[in-house]
């Protein structure tokens, strides 16, 4: 194949990635635009394979390593449970972290590579190099941080050592200086040591980044993290000076940076300060400044029979899910009580809070999972005015995407953020384990509201008795 | 020995109701109360003493004994003067007392050295509301009404065509939308009836449309709310506009259900005479007011009268005239009573010493151990006017600068400096990158922003997918590994020392990695992809 042909198979590949983001924008399309991405993959990696850069010789190397890839991924993706999709994605993020960091220290030992460079051309391939293997090894121990703490390996509280900031800046100019370093020696074994401190410290910079973010923050990292990995890829496209893992690297990149901003926002959270990490540990003075309003009253606790004959009694139902649903498996069976309710002729709708569950978009997957039509499922915005019209709201699992502080209580450490407006509907129902506080540390007013009913326990077992109750 | 709990029969004539009910006395039992009601308590509502026997009561069939032997009497109606002596010295009597109306019966019962909680008494603030009696009478009471009304209106409520002729709808005109009033509008309206309600307060419109009531306002500018979220008196000149479009109604509608009170005062006639002579024969008109007098002129309390061919319902117990319900309800708010003393630790083993610095038990509380302390200090904060009748105003405040607002255009200074700030990097950029670099960095650069335009257009339900799709795109990392694992090595000079087997290794292990990423990300959406549905 010659270079030509490679080129324009590249183009190709590049245009049908595009297609393949672009299809996602919804749900009919999107299974199109997965299939895209399927073929401008089997394009590239074809075209590159059978391209001028792969002498024969190499194919069984390659064929071994995809057979075995291959293999691997397939099994993983047919065995994950969709609650564990979080887990999964941030694993793979750190392969491609990984990946990107082998294929900068291939790159890096090969001699070869710069002898047909000018020295200005050079310095910069030194510094894209050195970038690659950078990101590559940020995005590789963050991502592994980040499926323990997912899997609850780790911890979900965030780790903060003392002078976290300080160890971050002294990561930081390490870094800088070995990249001095690494650009200005003149051999592969001069470089080498640079470049090898260089990858320890961005190694123990991704666990560190990671372990300071707290569980409710996932999202925002496993959208950065997937940010990262495309950087990683762009990185590896300039050293290797090529325009499809440029261009396809800049999209992930990007889609990764948009996401993430979108989580904080939804948070209404800065991204700076959730990277820096540590929510309920910096907010502790405005959270003592709350005790002076603590929400005063009781909560009024009913029994799984009690909140199905709510749900009877209702036109209008709201089902709010958070990360307790995916925890406690519940998704079959909130469906199996949507679809009797349903079935009398009750109108149940599934409002969905951007932050819900531990990645964007992980609430409607589980739905989808439980095979939710995907038109009863609403963003936040689009039905939080339906609230006083309706007649049952119920929350199972979440806490503080439901909480009224974050409106009325200024000093709140949420305040500002955007929640569903259970509270307005004429009975809200909250599904819990317990009366501890939700992930910011917040007390939630809505527990004490009038109108407001806590049904405690398991969500699964709690939901399969409502069944049992609706269906009796 | 625990606390007992007696529950008499109502002595007053017609009364139906009783203190307790069955499910309420399992909830006091399981709370360490023992229970005795008097035999037959319970059989004018429907309650045989044998259920309450089951639920764990005692039944007593000596009255003298019951009341001897209670700590805490719970009773419906104040007591009579009979029953003031059978009260313990020293006991508690929870029950309706309206101290107001009854100043003898309250020096009778702190003679008594009684204790006395007044369900009438009650505060008027959220906390309270679930041990509120007058609302939960109120509301039976609001049903009632209508009750009566349909029964001695020789009509149907709801309009229909039948094969036997047209049948107009009823036009019902409610006078005061308080709880009785709300229940009212909510069961004629149910009923199939045209609604209409008029009240002092004009933040209640809300509410009477949200029962499916048209809200009659009186053009006269006057706020009506007083304190505590009840009516007060109003002007002469709010009294002539509001005759008018009283005497208006009267002529259009068939029933008119009266609900108007003021605390502690005669209920305002508001249906003259005149009013009711213009209204059709057969109308009805239910005075809910008939204990303070009623609304109505023509109103008999107690009775029901025909005057000008008007029905006129003054019955004074309409909450007893559906006894079975009122009774649970009311038990209910007893019950919690009971929960806020014993939570309070007014209740505390035997000792029976009610907490007079809980805001909600002072108000309750008309007699403490033979000591007056009614009225009690005005309630700290008016509820209901504007503060709760209007939807509380609860405006997000205002986003932090600096992120958010991904509408509307930024200002004006932070636009220049940001683009300045490009400017500047790409000068640099530009002065010291070679035009190879810059070849690579224009595709970037767009495609950064291609990724910007098509990612914002992707459905917030769909992210997890998307997250797994760009996931499994960026293992086209792969390629980088697959050109450096045999490159055509003939070009290069021999001499260089190139480490083949390493570099070889190491893109393998990549190509390896980024194929589990691959081929797991793209079926792994595709499963996922497969199962958002319609």
């Amino acid at each position: 194949m010659s270079w030509s042909i490679s080129a324009v198979a590249y183009i190709g590949a590049t245009i049908l990635f595009i297609l393949c983001l672009g299809g996602l924008s919804n749900q009919e399309t999107s299974r199109r635009g997965n299939l895209y991405g399927m073929i401008g993959m089997a394009i590239a990696v074809v075209a590159t394979v059978f391209g001028i850069q792969v002498t024969p010789a190499g194919l069984p190397y390659i064929l071994a390593a995809m057979l075995v890839g291959a293999a691997i991924g397939l099994y993983a993706a047919r065995v994950v449970q969709m609650t564990q999709m979080p887990e999964l994605v941030a694993l793979m993020h750190s392969l491609v972290g990984l990946a990107a960091m082998l294929v900068g220290y291939a790159n890096f030992i090969d001699p070869a590579v710069s002898t047909t460079l000018t020295p200005a051309e050079n310095t910069i391939h030194e510094i894209e190099m050195y970038l690659g293997v950078l990101i590559g090894a940020i995005t590789f121990s963050g991502s592994v941080i980040a499926f323990g703490k997912l899997s609850a390996k780790i911890s979900g509280k965030p780790v903060l050592l003392p002078g976290r900031h300080l160890l971050n800046l002294a990561g930081l100019v390490v870094v800088l200086f070995c990249g001095y370093a690494f650009v200005t020696a003149h051999s592969v074994s001069g470089a080498m040591l640079p470049m090898i401190v260089m990858t320890i410290v961005a190694l123990l910079f991704g666990v560190h980044m990671v372990m300071a973010i707290g569980g409710a923050d996932m999202p925002v990292v496993v959208s950065m993290l997937n940010s990262y990995s495309g950087w990683a890829a762009a990185a590896t496209g300039f050293m290797l000076n090529n325009d499809l893992l440029i261009v396809t690297g800049a999209l992930v990149g990007s889609s990764g940076a948009i996401l993430s901003y979108i989580m904080c926002n939804a948070m209404n959270r800065n991204f700076l300060s959730v990277i820096a990490g540590g929510f309920g540990t910096d907010s502790s003075a405005p959270a003592a400044g709350a005790g002076a309003v603590q929400p005063a009253g009781e909560v009024n606790p009913i029994l799984a029979p009690e909140a199905a004959e709510l749900l009877r009694d209702a036109k209008s139902v709201i089902i709010v899910p958070g990360y307790g649903m995916a925890v406690a498996q519940a998704q079959h069976t909130v469906y199996e009580i949507t679809k009797v309710l349903r079935d009398k002729g009750v109108n149940v709708r599934f409002g969905i809070h951007p932050v819900a569950g531990r990645m964007p978009g992980h609430m409607n997957v589980l739905l989808a999972e439980a095979k939710v039509p995907y038109d009863i499922v609403f963003e936040m915005d689009e039905l939080n005015d339906d609230f006083p019209d309706t007649d049952v709201a119920m929350v199972i699992g979440a806490n503080d995407i439901v909480n009224p502080a974050a409106q009325d209580d200024p000093t709140s450490p949420i305040a500002g953020m955007p929640v569903l407006e259970v509270w307005k509907a004429k009975t809200s129902i909250v599904m819990k384990r317990s009366m501890a506080s939700g992930y910011a540390g917040v007390d939630n007013p809505l527990f004490y509201k009038d109108n407001n009913r806590m049904l405690f326990g398991d969500a699964k077992k709690m939901l399969d008795e409502v069944l049992t109750a609706l269906k009796a | 020995m625990s606390v007992l709990i007696g529950v008499p029969r109502e002595v007053f004539p017609g009364e139906k109701r009783v203190a307790t009910v069955p499910e309420v006395v399992e909830k006091l039992i399981k709370q360490g109360f023992r229970v005795a009601v008097e035999q037959g308590a319970g059989d004018a509502a429907q309650i045989a003493d044998d259920a309450y026997r089951a639920a764990g009561a005692e039944i007593i069939a000596d009255r003298a004994q019951l009341w001897a032997a209670s700590d805490i009497v719970f009773k419906v109606r104040g007591p009579d003067s009979g029953e003031v002596a059978l009260l313990r010295e020293g006991g508690m009597l929870v029950s309706f007392i309206w101290p107001a109306q009854n100043p003898d019966l309250l020096k009778a019962l702190a003679a008594r050295k009684a204790t006395v909680l007044a369900m009438d008494s009650v505060p008027r603030i959220s906390r309270a509301q679930k041990l509120d009696a007058l609302s939960s009478m109120a509301n039976i009471g609001g049903y009632r009404a209508v009750i009566e009304a349909a029964h001695a209106f020789g009509r149907f409520f709801t309009g229909s065509i039948t094969a036997a002729g047209k049948v107009p709808p009823a036009k019902v005109f409610v006078i005061g939308a308080g709880v009785a009033g709300l229940a009212a509008i909510g069961t004629a309206s149910g009923l199939g009836a045209i609604v209409r309600a008029n009240d002092t307060r004009p933040e209640v419109a809300d509410q009477i449309k949200s029962l499916g009531g048209e809200y009659v306002p009186v053009d006269y500018v006057e706020e009506g709310s007083g304190v505590g979220g009840y009516a007060k008196v109003m002007s002469e000149g709010f009294q002539k506009a509001q005759r008018e479009v009283f005497a208006k109604q009267a002529k259009d509608v068939d029933i008119i259900i009266t609900t108007a009170l003021i605390p502690g005062k005669p209920a305002p006639k508001l249906i003259t005479e005149d009013m009711v002579k213009s209204m059709r024969q057969g109308s009805v008109i239910v005075d809910m007011a008939a204990e303070q007098g009623g609304n109505c002129e023509l109103t008999v309390p107690g009775e029901i009268v025909v005057r000008h061919g008007v029905t006129i319902i003054g019955y004074k117990d309409l909450p007893s005239r559906l006894a079975k319900q009122a009774s649970t309800l009311y038990a209910t708010n007893l019950l919690r009573v009971i929960e806020d003393l014993v939570k309070t630790k007014s209740i505390d083993g035997d000792r029976i010493d009610v907490d007079m610095q809980d805001e909600v038990l002072r108000g309750t509380t008309v007699i403490d151990k033979g000591e007056v302390t009614w009225p009690p200090p005005p309630p700290k904060l008016s509820a209901a006017p504007p503060a709760a009748g209007a939807k509380p105003a609860v405006a997000a405040p205002p986003k932090p600068k600096g992120h958010g607002e991904p509408s509307g255009p930024m200002s004006g200074t932070k636009t220049a400096v940001l683009f300045g700030a490009g400017a500047l990097v790409f000068l640099l950029i530009g002065r010291f990158a070679p035009p190879s670099f810059l070849a690579h960095f224009t595709v970037f650069v767009l495609a950064c922003f291609i990724g910007y335009m098509v990612v914002w257009n992707v459905k917030p339900a769909l992210h997890t997918p998307l997250m797994s799709v760009t996931n499994a795109v960026s293992s086209i990392i792969a390629i980088g590994a697959l050109v450096q694992v045999a490159p055509d090595l003939t070009k290069i000079s021999a001499d260089l020392a190139r480490p083949n087997e390493w570099i070889r290794w190491l893109s393998v292990g990549a190509i390896a990695l980024a194929t589990v990423n691959m081929f797991g990300g793209f079926a792994v959406t595709r499963r996922m992809l497969a199962m958002f549905r319609k």
